[in-house]
């Protein structure tokens, strides 16, 4: 490759976004922008406001009789379960319900007002069961059982529910020996975390409108990360065809993991089953948002570790009791990935964990970004930091010397992939001036240094895979398909490069097709797991290369040429022998002429690619070990300087380093905006975000009482970068990095906070009056 | 419901329109006049992702009556650019990675055109207390506020006319 056109190279260069025009100017359309007409009707739901209950009798008569009410459905017409790894759940509740909030009945009219009013005639008539908010009460033998039918529900051969319990999945480590290792440790620390439910916050609310036809064809539009998920569990839910239902997604406005799945969509296709012919629209008000959506899991976790005094780790017990909420038909893969993942980045030998998933009468638990390694991070960083200061070493060093490298047997028995974390760790404390006391801004106030370091595999069956084609324009501009979703993240764009960087073309031409169609689009199993870039943009350039080739065979076939003597440049075909050269616009859709008028031969390329990981093994269940548990891990670190105003509580981060091994940034602008954004929505999580609730009643379902950061609650300045050491089955060497900037974040303010005043927080948020009264307490010992 | 004539003037184009009594600005101009650039998020005047102009200043359509604007101006995120050219303020948006998901976006957008609007140099305090009634979950701000930093240099650069 020239030195000109290596210059050109979309791959490794910050390109535009290809969505920002469409989003600066409202041409950019989200699934309620979405015009129906007026045949469009409306969907309200009836939920439980009890947390736990019987259903003992429901009288929909009342909404019925109501002018514009079109449809009343409840869980009887719901009798299939649903869930992505455990079906535990009906779409509407049949029997009980288990969550405040649980839709018991929905509602169809001609507004939402009305819709709204007759939900409210609906009488359901409840006997409230004891109820469970605490995962620890839940694991409790004489715990009330939330779901005496686990024993019979479909689940994934990969999790383990336990029946006659409230513990859906459970996930075991067994390696070394942990008991024989505590008495060669020269200190050991224990201590048990707890971290909140905590809200995604899309600024796009779900939102979804469903139509079913009078021959059983079935549309939804929906804002999803998940649109073929979506196609496959409803389908199966309701006994459908997964070819006679059609999944269109347009843009999502945010989705961090709440979106992925179904969550409220189904509910939309089950009103829209009584009224055919009809779109029906359900979208959640922004107090639904918050507690009939999913939910971050609540964590409460148990830290045993233990090391030497020449500054190794030597070992770790664990246990984990997730407050999965009252369905986990997602959550029990967050219970396995913490599991497989709950040393945090370091080597340890002897390591002993057991990960349970409990349900609670909680809202229910699902992914959000970073899929449970926030929470566990927020144990082990802090645990880390506690061993070093009891052995006396400096928790930088501490951790350059522990964390795991290339080659290194990590805690399922797997062989480390090279990684280059140490100087991710190395590059964050240098960035914050590690090592230097700086003095406070006044004298009310103490400054503190902390660092965290995390890893997060994409966690997803083994087998989840990704489709995409490439096909032409007449003036050879390119269409990519694709089945990942546009979440804000970038897909699209990291697309667009791969293909006209494998294809040859510049950037500009490429256009990415949307909104995804389940009917057009290639598959793809979720736009989650910080997946996209590695296995789409895998599909995309085995997509490209196919059409590539088809159009170097023709050309050269036309040329009498070899096709290894030709390559495309910049949107034409070039010979290096010959020194031809032939415009892509008239080749890809019509063919090339034989000579002497004798016909023609070609037609229009389309390429076609797949990827799909085919090497990740099985664990043993009872000892969690197996030769790869995961594709691969995204490792990182951040270091956070900060500030405590001793009279308020009032935490200011005044520098936060954030460096990640991206393996290879496609595009270093869109690796740096991932990270700043992951950085303030983590800095939001440790300061103030926080679901309350009193017995499983949210309390705090606004944004007047539920903050999040706004743009005076950021950090006054983000350092964020990256290092590259290629990933061996990622495109360039690429890995994700969608969920991993928030990671680290809390665990880094906390023991900055630490080295402030002194003060270890093992419950997260770090409100200011938590800090506040925490230095009071202080004070008065 | 009581129904009203409302005679507004929306992105320079005069709208007669009967509204009922309890329809919301932002319901106006989504569901009436399918400018669905301005983004319902929470519909109670928390979020931002509805903001418009009114007779010039920053409001939620969300929270005005559709009745209220009887006689106003209103300015959208679709009424920005001029002409074919993009506002400084969207090109600045585009060329500083400050749009993600864009949700947020044109609501973002107005605030800052409000901003600049009435302070053409702003501070970066003022920036970010300006904008902090516009709620994002993507982009940590940071864009954003340097995105606006950006359009009010060029502006100063290179004046031009105020449209309102």
């Amino acid at each position: 490759m020239s030195e000109e056109s290596r210059m050109a190279s979309p791959v490794g260069r910050s390109v535009p976004r290809t969505d920002a025009g469409e989003k600066v100017t409202g041409a950019a359309q989200f699934t309620d922008d979405l015009q129906f007409g007026p045949g469009l009707l409306y969907g309200r739901l009836v939920r439980s406001p009890h947390p736990h209950a019987r259903i003992l009798r429901v009288d929909v008569s009342r909404a019925l009789e109501m002018p514009g009410v079109k449809a009343v459905a409840t869980g009887a017409d719901t009798p299939g379960f649903i869930g992505l790894y455990l079906k535990d759940r009906h779409i509407l509740c049949t029997d009980r319900v288990r969550y405040v909030g649980d839709p018991v009945a929905g509602v169809v009219a001609v507004s939402e007002e009305i819709a709204e009013e007759a939900a409210r005639r609906v009488e359901v008539e409840y006997e409230p069961l004891p109820a469970v908010f605490d995962p620890l009460e839940g694991v409790h033998p004489d715990a009330p059982l939330l779901h005496p039918d686990l024993g019979q529900y479909e689940v994934v051969p990969f999790i383990f529910p336990q029946p006659g319990t409230n513990i859906s999945n459970v996930f075991r480590v067994r390696k070394g020996d942990v008991e024989a290792a505590w008495p060669q440790c020269d200190a050991i620390v224990e201590a048990t975390y707890r971290t909140p439910h905590i809200q995604h916050v899309p600024i796009e609310p779900h939102v979804a409108v469903a139509r079913w036809d009078r021959t059983g064809q079935v549309t939804l539009w929906s804002s999803t990360q998940s649109p073929f998920a979506q196609r496959d569990l409803i389908a199966q839910s309701l006994g459908i065809s997964q070819g006679d239902m059609r999944v269109i997604g347009p843009y999502v406005g945010g989705g961090f993991g709440s979106k992925a799945g179904v969550s409220m969509e189904a509910l939309a296709v089950v009103l829209a089953r009584k009224v055919p012919g009809h779109p029906v629209k359900v979208r959640l008000t922004r107090e639904e948002e918050f507690f009939c959506a999913f939910v971050r899991q609540g964590l409460v976790a148990r830290v045993k570790i233990g090391g030497t005094r020449d500054g190794k780790i030597l070992a770790l017990a664990v246990e984990y009791y997730w407050d999965a909420g009252a369905y986990t038909e997602y959550g029990v893969n967050i219970t396995r990935a913490a599991g497989y993942s709950s040393t945090g980045p370091y080597t340890i030998p002897n390591v002993k964990t057991d990960s349970y998933c409990v349900y609670t009468n909680h809202p229910v638990g699902g992914p959000m970004r970073g899929f449970g390694m926030p929470e566990i991070h927020w144990s082990i960083e802090q645990s880390v930091d506690r061993l070093a200061e009891a052995l006396g070493v400096d928790p930088l060093r501490f951790r350059l010397q522990n964390c795991v490298k290339g080659g290194d047997v990590i805690v399922t028995g797997m062989v480390m992939h090279p990684v280059g974390l140490q100087e991710c760790i190395e590059r964050a404390a240098e960035a914050v001036g590690w090592g230097r006391k700086e003095p406070a801004s006044a004298p009310h106030k103490r400054r503190g240094k902390g660092i965290a370091a995390c890893w997060k595999a994409p966690a997803m069956p083994p087998n989840a895979g990704s489709e995409a084609w490439v096909r032409f324009n007449e003036d050879a501009t390119v269409s990519v398909g694709v089945g990942g979703q546009e979440i804000g993240q970038g897909a699209f764009t990291i697309a667009a490069q791969v293909a006209a960087e494998t294809l040859g073309v510049p950037y500009e031409w490429v256009r990415v097709c949307h909104p995804v169609d389940t009917q057009y689009s290639p598959y793809e199993w979720q736009t989650v797991a910080s997946r996209i870039t590695w296995s789409m943009g895998n599909a995309v350039r085995a997509a490209a290369a196919d059409a590539r080739r088809q159009i170097l065979e023709l050309v050269a076939r036309h040329w009498g040429e070899s096709p290894d003597d030709l390559d495309i440049r910049d949107g034409e075909v070039v010979s290096f022998r010959s020194e031809r050269s032939l415009a892509l616009n008239k080749t890809v859709i019509y063919g090339l002429p034989l000579p002497d008028d004798q016909g023609w031969t070609g037609g229009p390329i389309i390429g076609r690619g797949r990827f799909m990981p085919t090497y990740v093994t099985g664990l043993d269940p009872e000892t969690g070990q197996g030769e790869r548990a995961v594709v691969h891990y995204t490792t990182g670190a951040q270091a956070v300087d900060l500030e405590v105003d001793l009279e308020t509580g009032q935490v200011e981060v005044l520098r936060l380093a954030a460096f990640y091994d991206v393996g290879k940034a496609i595009n270093p602008e869109q690796v740096v905006m991932q990270t700043e954004g992951g950085v303030v929505q983590g800095l939001s999580s440790a300061l103030l975000e926080e679901l309350r609730l009193h017995e499983g009643r949210p309390l705090n379902p606004s944004f007047v009482d539920y903050r999040i950061a706004t743009a005076v609650d950021t950090p006054r300045q983000i350092i964020a970068g990256y290092v590259e050491v290629p990933q061996d089955d990622g495109p360039w060497g690429a890995r994700g990095i969608g969920e991993h900037p928030m990671i680290a974040t809390a665990p880094a303010i906390a023991n900055a906070l630490h080295d402030a005043l002194g003060v270890r927080f093992d419950d997260l948020p770090l409100t200011a009056e938590k800090i506040y009264l925490a230095l009071r307490a202080k004070e008065g010992r | 419901m009581g129904m009203h004539s409302v005679v507004v003037t929306v992105n320079g184009v005069v709208e007669c329109l009967e509204v009922p009594s309890n329809l919301t600005l932002l319901e106006m101009l989504r569901e009436r006049l399918a400018l669905t650039g301005t983004k319902n998020g929470c519909a109670a005047g928390e979020c931002g992702a509805c903001t418009v102009l009114m007779n010039g200043e920053p409001v939620n359509a969300c929270m005005v009556l559709a009745v209220e604007t009887d006689g106003a101006e209103i300015v959208t995120v679709e009424g920005l650019a001029h002409g074919e050219a993009l506002d400084p303020l969207q090109q600045a948006f585009v060329e500083e990675g400050a749009v993600q998901c864009g949700f947020c976006t044109p609501g973002m957008l107005i605030s800052a055109r409000a901003l600049l609007d009435r302070n053409p140099n702003p501070s970066e305090t003022e920036i970010r207390q300006a904008l902090l009634g516009n709620l994002c979950r993507c982009t940590g701000y940071t864009r954003i506020v340097r995105a606006v930093q950006r359009a009010a240099s060029e502006a100063a650069e290179n004046p031009r006319e105020v449209v309102g």
